[in-house]
């Protein structure tokens, strides 16, 4: 009886992005009398990220501290249109429309500080620090708060802009087949290292080595998190998710979360993880999305590993230890 | 049956609250006392949200009937918080990465605080064990067993600090 070793590999080409009826989000920004500024979404932030995501590319567009952006996601009701959080969509679409929303406001600021500054809108410059001044002349400039202050209370406007990305539906070309379904697809590859128990059937998973080419991670602790996560979740797909019950009888099968199997703090892998960065034409500041994709490849790479370690070809998840067992028996000749 | 007066400290301060038959000390703690941060995740004991320190010692809240703890101390991630800033522990798992959607945080938290509690310098392996009571759905727990142990690092040199 033995632990046997084994090595397998996978990789996903993962499109951003959707193709019902148009994949469009949109996003209202404006500033505040205080010279912050709000993003307006209707996309929901759970966990993944998108308000942090979105305030750091409305910051970097309006030449603002990061830190005076807000985000409010309150009510898909009354917020402006957002198709939703999925198909790996959210930084890719959101980040369009904000970035857009972003220029337009920027625009107003810009010449409301230089009306205030009487200089030409063309020469300021911001500096990232809450100032626009002259570009060359760090002296000659004004506070964004100075800005926001002046335009509500001396002209009468709003520091605002609108931004929507559209991707409009693609049809098929009837004669090729072709057609143009996505912005641009994201690519990773699993490599993974298993044990498998040649007398129980266990698999642990030993390590997981990943690597994401996801055009530009514009928070990269965010994207290293995701990576992370979803191959936790792909372990769990490959190895345990299941809500049919292992045996027949229906009422076997799990109904809570101490009964619905997924790996615990104690069933880890270590995870080694690699971004490379290739900038997509479309994305904002080069970003494609990562979401769902980081949950793919590490299924077959385990399946695979498995295959290496054993010899055993399983074709449906999760690999339990029961169908290693089978598989093991199929080999040596036995049935049972 | 009739509904019971039960004293409590919670959070250091002294709290009675008068609860019906089979209140858990998760419904005392947060319809009683609006100490909404002990989250309410399944109700069976499962998934760690709703841990609180129960005279020290970490318990999931929705498995204590409040009537068998009267006189006791309890201390809630409000407690923890202190009026400025944050925690050491909750420092480590703001700078860590180790929160997503959240729900889980202040049940990994507190786990974290009885664990410190009683190892101040634990292991990797004893960070695994302190937090293996607890579900998080989104991290795949290496952030958060990182965090743990970053804050043992922080709790112990916050303590030398006081102590100089």
């Amino acid at each position: 009886m033995a632990r046997l070793k084994g090595r397998g590999v996978a990789a996903v080409n993962y499109p951003t992005g959707m193709n019902l009826g148009g994949d469009p989000s949109q996003a209202l920004v404006h500033a505040t009398t205080t010279g912050s500024f709000v993003i307006t979404l209707s996309s929901v932030d759970l966990g993944q990220g998108i308000k942090t995501v979105a305030a750091q590319i409305c910051a970097e567009t309006l030449g603002v501290p990061y830190d005076t952006v807000m985000v409010d996601t309150a009510d898909t009701d009354t917020g402006p249109h957002c198709m939703g959080t999925f198909a790996s969509r959210g930084t890719h679409r959101i980040g369009n429309a904000v970035i857009m929303a972003a220029r337009e406001a920027r625009e107003v600021l810009m010449s409301i500080a230089a009306t205030e500054l009487e200089v030409d809108a063309g020469d300021l410059v911001t500096d990232g620090k809450g100032r626009i001044h002259v570009n060359g002349a760090p002296d000659k400039g004004i506070a964004v708060l100075d800005v926001a202050l002046a335009a509500h209370f001396k002209h009468g406007k709003t520091i605002s802009g609108r931004g929507i990305f559209l991707k409009p539906k693609s049809e098929v070309v009837p004669e090729t087949g072709e057609m143009d379904p996505d912005s641009c697809q994201a690519h990773a590859c699993t490599v993974a290292e298993v044990e498998v128990d040649d007398e129980t059937g266990e698999v642990a998973v030993v390590k997981m080595t990943n690597a994401y080419e996801i055009g530009r991670a514009v928070n990269p602790a965010l994207a290293h998190q995701q990576i992370v996560g979803g191959a936790w979740m792909g372990i769990s797909h490959a190895l345990y998710e299941t809500t049919e019950p292992y045996y027949p009888d229906r009422s076997h099968g799990p109904l809570d979360f101490s009964e619905y199997l997924m790996p615990g703090p104690g069933d880890l892998a270590e995870m080694d993880s690699v971004i490379i960065e290739r900038p997509a034409s479309n994305g904002p500041y080069g970003a494609k999305g990562i979401g769902e994709m980081t949950a793919n490849s590490p299924i077959p790479a385990i399946a695979n590993a498995i295959f290496d370690a054993c010899g055993v070809r399983v074709t449906s998840t999760p690999i339990t230890p029961e169908k290693i067992l089978r598989g093991l028996d199929a080999l040596r000749g036995q049935t049972n | 049956m009739k509904h019971a007066v039960v004293s409590l400290t919670v959070n250091g301060a002294e709290r009675q609250m008068l609860v019906a038959p089979g209140t858990t000390l998760l419904d005392a703690l947060r319809e009683n006392q609006g100490l909404t941060g002990t989250r309410r995740g399944c109700e069976q004991g499962a998934c760690g949200s709703c841990t609180v320190l129960l005279d020290g010692r970490t318990v999931m809240s929705c498995m204590v009937p409040v009537e068998t703890i009267d006189e006791a101390r309890v201390d809630t991630i409000e407690g923890l918080t202190p009026p400025q800033g944050l925690h050491p522990i909750q420092e480590a798992f703001l700078e860590g990465f180790a929160t997503q959607c959240g729900f889980c945080t202040s049940g990994m938290i507190m786990a974290t605080a009885g664990l410190l509690a009683k190892n101040p310098d634990p292991t990797r392996e004893d960070a695994v064990r302190a937090i293996s009571g607890n579900v998080c759905r989104c991290t795949g727990y290496e952030a958060i067993i990182d965090a743990v142990l970053d804050a043992a690092r922080r709790v112990s040199a916050a303590g030398s600090a006081r102590a100089a």
